[in-house]
């Protein structure tokens, strides 16, 4: 707890360096949210990324985006919503320039997203980020019998999100619905470490009710070290597996749990109980009616 | 002493056999199969199994087996090129009985399969095929009732002799959606008597008395309630007949349900063409049968540009007038079809209508009244269409009102007639559309994807190797670390899945997704997570001292409310997500919420049960494996 100092600056400089990529770069939004056509194709052979661009303009497209997905051969052509077109004339269009290049190419997936759709789901995202905060705060304060212990794991659970968000913005990595998934996982998974600590400070509180409250901190997150490293350790296998196996629709899933899971680790560790400390968290507050009762004895 | 309740393991091995038994289909594979449907909607019956098989044999085609499910015959094959010759060649046979769709079969074995256990269905990102999701016009049926209400009232006022002047729909409160009807009354006439020939018409609405310009109009506006009552019904209507259409399609096992307040998303596995689907499945196509208003002419209306009261002007039309004048008033609509066929008439190819008991009395009314006049029939389809209009694009419906019969009345008839005046394939598809239902309110498509067969199994080969190989990784090193009791965890981590994979099977609403595939993974990692709460828990009381079985139980009791905590709290994150959640994202949550269920269960009870099974009976434990 003595050098909670250290950690607090290292997360404000994170946090910070976040939201200003965030409003700067901004993110490099999918499909999903911006709404607009994607179509992969693939070529016989290694596909030229910039003729294909300039054929694309040249048939009317505004701003496509190309980039390969998975493979050399693999394409994946994005483009910006355009209602002035009806997708049948889109997809046509789409078609012909990508068999003028290679007339054996294939199509094998589209999608179309009308931009309301996508606008809609920024919204529900928020809301669903939102409301998990909310049910969280209002359950480890149900549990622990204190806020302050409810409002260091929420500041340390809205840093996870915040960091990965801002590590996607930095590196421009496509941001899509199933990285919202991985976001609300990782939340979940890394109060997991918090209540686990927040779990054996109470059992610390409960036997010992005098010591100074920094120490019992520092003893509970010490014990708990072991089991949080190990859990860490396990779950990295599997995500790793994911991000190297999983193909590349689940990359930026996968990415964003590992850091996520990294992330909630550290914030678990050194940050929920500081804050907790700082808002003057005391044996009683974990325990009230049992001090209660105890002044309350004649 | 180390004990264990004995319901307590009983449970456990219930739990692991039903989850094994309902887990096994899924470890059979699929084969390409045939889906036949009779075109005639009966269920299939063992004739046609006969049948089938036989033509099958004669054609030479091998195939593996079939059985009926659910009404439809399944003709499983070894291959897909005998798959496929299977489905040319019956399609030419049989194309006036049967239908076929292209599918994929479990192999489960049949008396698996007789007792209900089926594989986990596959979302479409899985299998391949088209997504499509559709917006529903819920406005259009709101008006489309207030206009019944004013034909209503029109009838009503008629027939009490009570002069007005027009009676229209129109938007009272804010937001510019029509939500009520208003009875503009002929100058000097009774009020009070109009209001009473109007209650039965208006009857529930709310009905007050409005200045306007012109003299006095009564208004009936229909409440919220009403409004939302109408958009829910719309959108039943809605499912029920893009339901039939798809049906008629012969997809295999569609998915037609409602998404969110007013929307509706398809998925049809195995389609790939989604121009031809979207045009059947979105079709608002429709019929209305109208007197024609011969006082008036026609051409004048057009040159002044408006219709006289009480009549609509048509410029479209396939009767050799560039223009007709209709009576406002309806006699049937495409709604009060029962039935609708091709058929050949003297005068070509035309649709044979049957009509409902209400509009066919109201049709034996009209043509008793008017014989020797002449009626019309409308075609009306809706559309929606985007133009660029000073460089912003601007979205309109829009709606093409064709009449294409014009007719004159030389006999009584109530409700069953033909309908000329349409082309071969438009009769065709006219007859269908009547059939299916006429869609109770326009859709259109806000989002569409098609997924390719190949990059389905691609995505499911992947997410499977990187599922066993986290799996492997996981069995290692939790073996390696904590021995004994690791390959108790291990054991313990493969039921976990089972499990998982059982109850996925089992539900049938939630198909499987890629980012479910994710989410079992993620269960893997994170059911370790209670195992090792208990473990360290163990590992700490021994080192303080305690005798090994003691610190076992110690171990068990106290973490427990470690592992409930956290595990509620990524409950949480699941529930909401799995509320907010849709399409594949959705199958994520359900994944991660069951999956933390099932890792409690065989955390806590599961290797509970194991390891007391191990060390409880013995009575003397020096050295715990851990």
């Amino acid at each position: 707890m003595a050098t909670r100092k250290v950690w607090y600056t290292l997360s404000a400089v994170l946090m910070i360096a976040s939201v200003v990529s965030f409003f700067t770069r901004g993110l490099n939004l999918g499909l999903d949210f911006t709404g607009g056509v994607s179509a992969h194709v693939t070529f016989a052979q290694v596909a030229n990324i910039d003729v294909l661009r300039s054929k694309l303009i040249a048939a009317g497209f505004h701003e496509p985006g190309v980039q390969n997905f998975g493979s050399s051969r693999d394409v994946v052509i994005r483009l910006p919503p355009d209602p002035s077109q009806s997708e049948a004339t889109i997809r046509t269009k789409l078609e012909t320039v990508v068999k003028s290049i290679d007339a054996t190419a294939q199509v094998p997936q589209l999608e179309v997203v009308g931009p309301q759709v996508g606008n809609e789901l920024r919204t529900s995202a928020i809301w669903a980020l939102t409301f998990t905060l909310l049910l969280i705060f209002l359950y480890i304060a149900f549990r622990f019998h204190t806020w302050r212990l409810s409002l260091g794991a929420i500041l340390a659970v809205m840093h996870d999100p915040i960091l990965v968000i801002g590590i996607f913005s930095v590196f421009q990595t496509e941001f899509d619905l199933p990285v919202v998934a991985a976001i609300l996982a990782v939340i979940g998974y890394s109060l997991n470490d918090t209540v686990v600590v927040f779990d054996r400070i109470r059992e610390r509180f409960e036997t010992n009710r005098r010591l100074e409250p920094a120490l019992v901190l520092d003893q509970s997150i010490n014990q708990t070290l072991s089991r949080t490293i190990m859990t860490k350790v396990v779950t990295s296998i599997v995500v790793v597996a994911l991000i190297f196996l999983g193909g590349p629709v689940l990359k930026g899933f996968s990415v964003a749990l590992m850091i996520g899971i990294i992330a909630g680790t550290y914030s678990s560790i050194y940050i929920s109980s500081a804050i907790a400390l700082d808002c003057g968290l005391t044996a009683e507050h974990v325990f009230p009616s049992v001090k209660k009762a105890i002044d309350e004895m004649p | 002493m180390l004990e264990y309740a004995r319901w307590k393991y009983i449970l456990v091995a219930v739990v692991l056999v039903l989850g094994l038994l309902f887990a096994s289909p899924n470890f059979f594979g699929s084969d390409p199969a045939l889906q036949i449907a009779r075109k005639d909607h009966a269920p299939v019956t063992d004739q046609t199994t006969r049948e089938v098989e036989s033509f099958l044999k004669d054609q030479k085609v091998p195939f593996v087996r079939s059985y009926i499910d659910k009404g439809h015959l399944m003709v499983l094959f070894t291959g897909i090129p005998n798959q496929l010759a299977a489905s040319d060649a019956i399609n030419e046979h049989f194309k006036d009985t049967y239908i076929t769709a292209m599918s994929i079969a479990p192999r489960t074995p049949n008396f698996l399969r007789v007792l209900g256990l089926r594989p986990m269905s596959l979302g479409l990102d899985l299998r391949g095929g088209l997504y499509l999701l559709y917006q529903v016009d819920v406005n259009s049926s709101v008006n489309q009732l207030l206009e019944g209400y004013a034909q209503d009232a029109r009838r009503a006022l008629t027939t009490a002799n009570i002069p007005f002047k027009d009676v229209t729909t129109l938007s009272v409160s804010q937001g510019g959606r029509p939500d009520a009807v208003r009875v503009i009354l002929a100058p000097g006439a009774d009020i009070a008597a109009a209001r009473k020939a109007v209650a039965q018409a208006f009857q529930g609405l709310s009905v007050s008395n409005v200045d306007v310009q012109g003299g006095t109009a009564i208004q009936a506006q229909m409440t919220p309630a009403q409004i939302k009552e109408r958009q829910d019904y719309a959108i039943e209507q809605n499912i029920t007949t893009l339901r039939n259409r798809v049906n008629e399609l012969g997809v295999s096992e569609p998915v037609v349900q409602r998404q969110g307040v007013d929307r509706i998303n398809v998925q049809l596995p195995g389609v790939q063409n989604s121009a031809e689907i979207k045009n059947l499945l979105g079709r608002v196509a429709t019929l209305e049968f109208r007197l024609e208003d011969t006082q008036h002419n026609a051409y004048e209306a057009m040159q002044s540009g408006h219709a006289p009261l009480g009549s609509k002007l048509y410029t479209h039309t396939r009767i050799g007038r560039p223009a007709i004048l209709l009576k406002r008033e309806i006699i049937a609509t495409g709604d009060q079809l029962t039935n609708a066929s091709v058929a050949n008439t003297q005068e070509g190819v035309g649709v044979s209508v049957t009509l409902d008991a209400r509009a066919g009395e109201n049709m034996l009314k009209t043509t008793k009244a008017n014989i020797n006049k002449p009626m019309a029939v409308v075609l009306i389809e809706k559309h929606r269409e985007t133009t660029q209009v000073d460089g912003k694009p601007v979205t309109r419906d829009v709606t093409d009102e064709t009449v294409i019969n014009d007719a004159t009345i030389r006999g009584v008839f109530s409700n069953h007639f033909e309908i000329t005046g349409l082309s071969a394939g438009e009769a065709r598809d006219l007859a269908l559309l009547l059939r299916s239902g006429s869609l109770a309110v326009p859709i259109y498509p806000v989002q569409e994807a098609v997924i390719g067969p190949s990059v389905g199994s691609e995505n499911i080969d992947k997410g499977i190797t990187a599922l066993l190989i986290g799996m492997a990784g996981v069995f290692a090193f939790m073996a390696i670390y904590y021995k004994v009791f690791g390959l108790v965890a291990d054991l313990v981590l493969l039921s976990n899945v089972v499990l998982l994979t059982a109850l996925l099977s089992a539900m049938g609403g939630v198909s499987l997704s890629l980012p479910g595939i994710a989410g079992i993974i993620l269960t893997v990692g994170m059911a370790v997570d209670a195992n090792v709460l208990i473990y360290e828990r163990i590992r700490e009381e021994i080192r303080k001292g305690v005798s090994p079985q003691a610190a076992i139980r110690a171990g068990f009791e106290k973490a427990f409310s470690a592992i409930a905590d956290s595990n509620i709290t990524t409950l949480i994150a699941g529930v909401v997500l799995w509320i907010f959640g849709t399409g594949p994202i959705r199958g994520f949550a359900v994944v991660l919420t069951l999956g933390i269920g099932t890792s409690m269960f065989t955390s806590l009870m599961g290797s509970r049960a194991l390891i007391t099974l191990m060390y409880g009976g013995r009575r003397k434990l020096a050295r715990l494996s851990i």
